[in-house]
C-alpha cells in the first residue's frame, strides 16, 4: 500500500499539492483540505478549570493520538469539571482496502413484492412477533416498525397483507415471548432494545437466543433485533439472524423478512 | 404581549363540554377504590417499613385484607380497630400481621364511634407533616427565589441516586432551576414501592422516599448556596400513583408527572384503576401544594405532532377539569405540550408557534410544561442543537413556564455532563435575550399563526363533542388519543379495583376534602 499522506504543519505550503493527489485507499479525516486529519473533540475532565486543566485537556487528546492539539475552549461547569472543545490532527490513515463489515445480504422490495414473495413461498401469511423485552418500556421503535401507520410515511408491517403480526408491546419477558412465539408458530421474532445502560440489553438479548435454542425453536424462527444502538454485526455476533439501527423503516425489515424467508424455504 | 385572537364561544365551549366529560368519569367511579389508595391509607398511617424479604409492610395489610375479604371496607377502619383491640400502633400491627400471628378481620369490634376517632388518630401526623412541608416550601421559594421563567428543567438518570444527587446539584449551579429524576424503567409497572436509598436502575433511579429525601435534602444545600429555590420532580405515575403521591408530599417534592391517561394509553394500565388513582393522588398533591405535570408530549411520540394538535389540546382539557375537581388550583396544573413538529414541513417554527400561544393563551393561570423536540432528532448533535434553539426561542416568546431543556444527544445517551451544560446554556441565554421580545410584537389578524390556533380550537372542539357523545372510556377503546386503543376491562392492576362497601371510611379522603375545600389552608396563590 503506499505511503501515509502527511501534510506540512503550515497550511500555505502544504495544501494546494496534496490535495490535488488523493489517494483512494487510505484515508484520514478531511477538514479544510484533502486528508489533512482534522478532528474536532469535546470532553470534560473532572479537573477544576485553569492552567493544569488545560494541559490535562492537551496531554488527553495527544493520548487520542491527536498532534498538534488545539484547546479551544476551556469552560468551567462545575467545582470540579472543566468542559473542553479542541482540535488536532490525526496522522494514522485507514486502509480501506482492508476493512470486512458485515453487510446485510437482501435488498430493498415494494410492499407489493414482498407480499408477493412471502405469499409464494410459505403458501400463507407469515406470522411475526414482536416485544420490546425485559426492562424495556419504550415501544416507539416496535411501534413505529409494526404498527399500521408506520414511521415517516412508510407503513408498519401489519399494513402488508402477507404479514400476520402479534405486537406484545413492551416489558415482555423472554420466557412470555418465546411462549407466544410457540403458540402462534411464529416465523420471524423482532425484538426492540432501546435501553443500553451498562449493557442491560446484552445479557437480555443473549438469554432470549439460550432460550429459544431450549424451546428448540431457534432454528424453527428468523431472529431479528433492532434498537438505536444495534448493528447487524453486533446482531450476529450475539447469535441473531439480523440487527437493524436507527433510520430503519419497516420496508427495511419487511424486505429482509421475505427474503429471509424465502431463503430457508427454498434450502 | 402576542396574542391570538380566538373564539370565546368555542373556548367556553370546550371547557364545558371537559368539565362534562371529566365529571362523568368521575362520578362514575367514586364507588370505587384500589389496593394502591389503601395502601397509601397504610402509609398515612405510619406503616413505612417492610419485611426481612423486602415486601413493604403497607402491601403486607393491604393483602391480607383482600385475603380475608375485607378490603371492600378500606384498610383504615379495620387497622384502627385492631389498634384499638390490642393496645399496639399500627406499624406493629402490621408486623404481627407479617409473621403470621393476627387475623385482623376478625377482632372484636371496638364501636363504629371508637374506631372512626382511632382511624382519623392515626393518620393524623402524617397529614400534619404534609402541611408543614407545603409551609416550609413557602417559606423556602420566599427566602430563595426563583426569579427567571421559564424555569429551565433537566433530567438526571444515572441508577444511582447518590450520582444523581452529585448531578442535580451541578446542574442546579449550572443554572437549572427544576431536578427531575427518572425513575427506572419499569417501576411503573411494580404494584409496590420499592424500599430505602437505591444504587443500580434501568435507565433510571428507583422513586423510593428514601432517595426523595437524599435528593431533596442535597438539592436544599444547593439551593442555599445559590440563593434561588431547586425544584424537584418525580413520577407520579403507574400502580403506585397515589402511594408516589404520599411519598413527594411527605418528603417536599415540588412537582411530580401526574397525567389522567398516560398509564392507559403508554403502559397499558387498566382504565378504572388509572383513573381512581390518578384523582386519589391528585387530592395529595392538591394538598402538599405540588405542581402536577401533564403528558399530553407524549401523544406526540407516536403520532404525527402536526396532526395531533387536536388531541393533544382535548386532552389538556380534560387533564385539566380532572385536575380541577381532585382540588388543584390553576397554578398546579402544568399542562403538557411538546415541540415535535417534523422540522423539514414548511412553516414548521410558524406552527410550533401557533401552538404553544394557544395552550399558553387558554390557560393562562396554568405553569404550562413545555418539551423540546426529540422524536426528529437524531444523531447529528449540532443539527439537534439548532432545533433546541428554536424550541426555547418559542417557549420564551410565548410565556411558557416550566422548559424541559432539550438536549443535543437526546437520540443518543443520557445526557453527559457537558450536554446538559450546553444545553443550559443555550436555554439560559435565550431567556435572557428573548426577554421582552413578545411583548414587543403582536400576532398578525388572520394571519397563518392566527388560522393554524383557530383550526385546532375549531378540531378540538369536535374532537371532545365526539369523546363526550361515547364517553371517554368508549373514546379511549376506539384509539382517539396518541393513535392507542385500551379497553376498559383490560390492562393491568384490573384486580387491584373494588367496590366500596357501605361500612367504607377513609380518614385520609374526608381530611383531603375538608382541607381542599379551602378552610384550613387559605387563600392566595402558593407559588412564587
Amino acid at each position: 500500500m503506499g505511503t501515509v499522506i502527511r501534510h506540512g504543519h503550515d497550511r500555505a505550503t502544504s495544501g494546494a499539492k496534496v490535495a490535488n493527489t488523493p489517494h483512494s485507499d487510505l484515508v484520514l479525516p478531511y477538514g479544510d483540505q484533502f486528508n489533512d486529519g482534522i478532528v474536532q473533540v469535546s470532553f470534560t475532565l473532572p479537573v477544576a478549570a485553569g492552567a493544569l486543566a488545560e494541559e490535562a485537556a492537551r496531554q488527553t487528546m495527544k493520548l487520542m493520538g491527536l498532534e498538534e492539539p488545539q484547546v479551544a475552549e476551556v469552560a468551567p461547569i462545575g467545582e470540579n469539571a472543566t468542559f473542553f472543545v479542541g482540535y488536532g490532527k490525526l496522522t494514522r490513515p485507514v486502509e480501506l482496502s482492508k476493512l470486512r463489515i458485515a453487510k446485510p445480504m437482501w435488498e430493498e422490495l415494494d410492499q407489493i413484492t414482498i407480499n408477493r414473495l412471502v405469499q409464494e413461498t410459505l403458501g400463507r401469511a407469515m406470522v411475526v412477533v414482536g416485544a420490546a423485552t425485559g426492562q424495556d418500556a419504550h415501544t416507539l421503535g416496535l411501534d413505529a416498525i409494526l404498527n399500521y401507520k408506520g414511521f415517516a410515511g412508510n407503513r408498519g408491517l401489519e399494513a402488508y397483507s402477507a404479514l400476520k403480526v402479534v405486537n406484545m408491546g413492551s416489558q415482555v419477558p423472554n420466557e412470555t415471548l418465546v411462549a407466544k412465539a410457540r403458540e402462534v408458530s411464529a416465523d420471524a421474532v423482532l425484538v426492540s432494545q432501546v435501553v443500553t445502560e451498562r449493557n442491560v440489553h446484552l445479557a437480555n438479548l443473549t438469554n432470549l437466543v439460550e432460550l429459544l435454542e431450549a424451546e428448540g425453536l431457534r432454528d424453527k424462527v428468523v431472529l431479528v433485533v433492532g434498537g438505536p444502538r444495534i448493528t447487524h454485526a453486533l446482531a450476529v455476533e450475539l447469535g441473531y439472524d439480523a440487527g437493524f439501527g436507527p433510520g430503519t423503516r419497516p420496508q427495511d425489515v419487511a424486505s429482509y423478512l421475505a427474503q429471509e424467508v424465502a431463503r430457508r424455504v427454498l434450502n | 404581549m402576542l396574542r391570538l385572537s380566538l373564539d370565546a364561544k368555542t373556548v367556553e365551549r370546550c371547557h364545558e363540554i371537559s368539565e362534562n366529560i371529566t365529571s362523568r368519569v368521575i362520578d362514575e367511579l367514586s364507588s370505587l377504590s384500589t389496593v394502591a389508595i389503601e395502601r397509601t391509607v397504610a402509609r398515612f398511617a405510619g406503616i413505612e417499613g417492610v419485611t426481612a424479604d423486602g415486601v413493604p409492610l403497607a402491601n403486607v395489610l393491604v393483602s391480607h385484607l383482600v385475603e380475608k375479604g375485607k378490603i371492600h371496607d378500606g384498610v383504615a377502619i379495620h387497622l384502627a380497630n385492631a389498634c384499638l383491640a390490642l393496645g399496639k400502633t399500627p406499624a406493629g400491627i402490621s408486623e404481627m400481621i407479617s409473621r403470621g400471628e393476627i387475623d385482623i378481620s376478625n377482632l372484636e369490634w371496638q364501636g363504629t364511634e371508637e374506631v372512626t376517632r382511632k382511624a382519623r388518630e392515626i393518620c393524623k401526623d402524617s397529614l400534619d407533616k404534609i402541611r408543614a412541608r407545603r409551609a416550609e416550601r413557602e417559606v423556602l421559594l420566599e427566602q430563595l427565589p426563583v426569579t427567571q421563567t421559564p424555569w429551565l428543567y433537566v433530567i438526571c438518570a444515572t441508577g444511582n441516586i447518590h450520582e444523581d444527587a452529585v448531578q442535580g446539584r451541578l446542574a442546579a449551579s449550572q443554572g437549572a432551576d427544576v431536578i427531575a429524576v427518572i425513575r427506572s424503567t419499569g417501576q411503573s409497572l411494580l404494584d409496590y414501592v420499592p424500599h430505602g436509598i437505591t444504587t443500580e436502575g434501568f435507565g433510571g433511579t428507583y422513586a423510593t422516599q428514601a432517595n426523595f429525601k437524599l435528593m431533596r435534602d442535597a438539592l436544599d444545600e444547593e439551593s442555599h448556596k445559590l440563593g434561588r429555590y431547586v425544584r424537584l420532580v418525580n413520577y407520579c405515575s403507574g400502580l403506585c400513583m397515589p402511594e408516589i403521591a404520599y411519598m413527594g408530599a411527605v418528603e417536599r417534592l415540588d412537582m411530580m408527572l401526574n397525567d389522567a391517561m398516560y398509564g392507559i394509553l403508554f403502559r397499558d394500565i387498566n382504565m378504572e384503576r388509572t383513573f381512581v388513582d390518578q384523582n386519589f393522588s391528585r387530592m395529595i398533591n392538591a394538598y402538599a401544594g405540588i405542581i402536577i405535570n401533564t403528558g399530553e408530549d407524549n401523544y406526540l411520540t407516536t403520532v404525527d405532532a402536526f396532526d395531533a394538535g387536536p388531541s393533544v389540546l382535548a386532552s389538556q382539557f380534560m387533564n385539566y377539569h380532572f385536575a380541577k375537581k381532585a382540588g388543584l388550583r390553576d397554578e398546579q396544573i402544568g399542562l403538557g405540550h411538546a415541540f415535535e413538529i417534523d422540522p423539514s414541513i414548511e412553516d414548521s417554527l410558524s406552527y410550533e408557534l401557533a401552538m404553544a400561544l394557544l395552550v399558553r393563551q387558554l390557560f393562562p393561570d396554568c405553569p404550562i410544561k413545555y418539551m423540546p423536540p426529540t422524536v426528529h432528532k437524531k444523531g447529528d448533535i449540532f443539527t439537534s442543537h439548532v432545533l433546541d434553539s428554536n424550541f426555547n426561542l418559542v417557549s420564551v416568546l410565548t410565556g411558557q413556564t416550566i422548559h424541559l431543556v432539550g438536549m443535543l444527544t437526546e437520540a443518543i445517551h443520557t445526557p453527559l455532563i457537558q450536554d446538559r451544560y450546553l444545553s443550559i446554556r443555550a436555554a439560559a441565554y435565550m431567556r435572557q435575550a428573548a426577554k421582552h421580545l413578545g411583548h414587543n410584537l403582536e400576532v398578525k389578524r388572520g394571519g397563518l399563526l392566527e388560522a393554524r390556533a383557530t383550526s385546532i380550537l375549531d378540531d378540538t372542539l369536535k374532537l371532545l363533542e365526539r369523546v363526550n357523545e361515547q364517553g371517554l372510556f368508549a373514546a379511549i377503546t376506539e384509539g382517539v388519543f396518541a393513535g392507542v386503543k385500551r379497553l376498559r376491562t383490560g390492562g393491568k392492576g384490573r384486580e387491584g379495583v373494588f367496590k366500596k362497601s357501605r361500612w367504607y371510611f377513609s380518614p385520609v379522603e374526608e381530611a383531603l376534602r375538608a382541607g381542599l375545600s379551602g378552610e384550613s389552608l387559605g387563600e392566595g396563590p402558593i407559588q412564587d
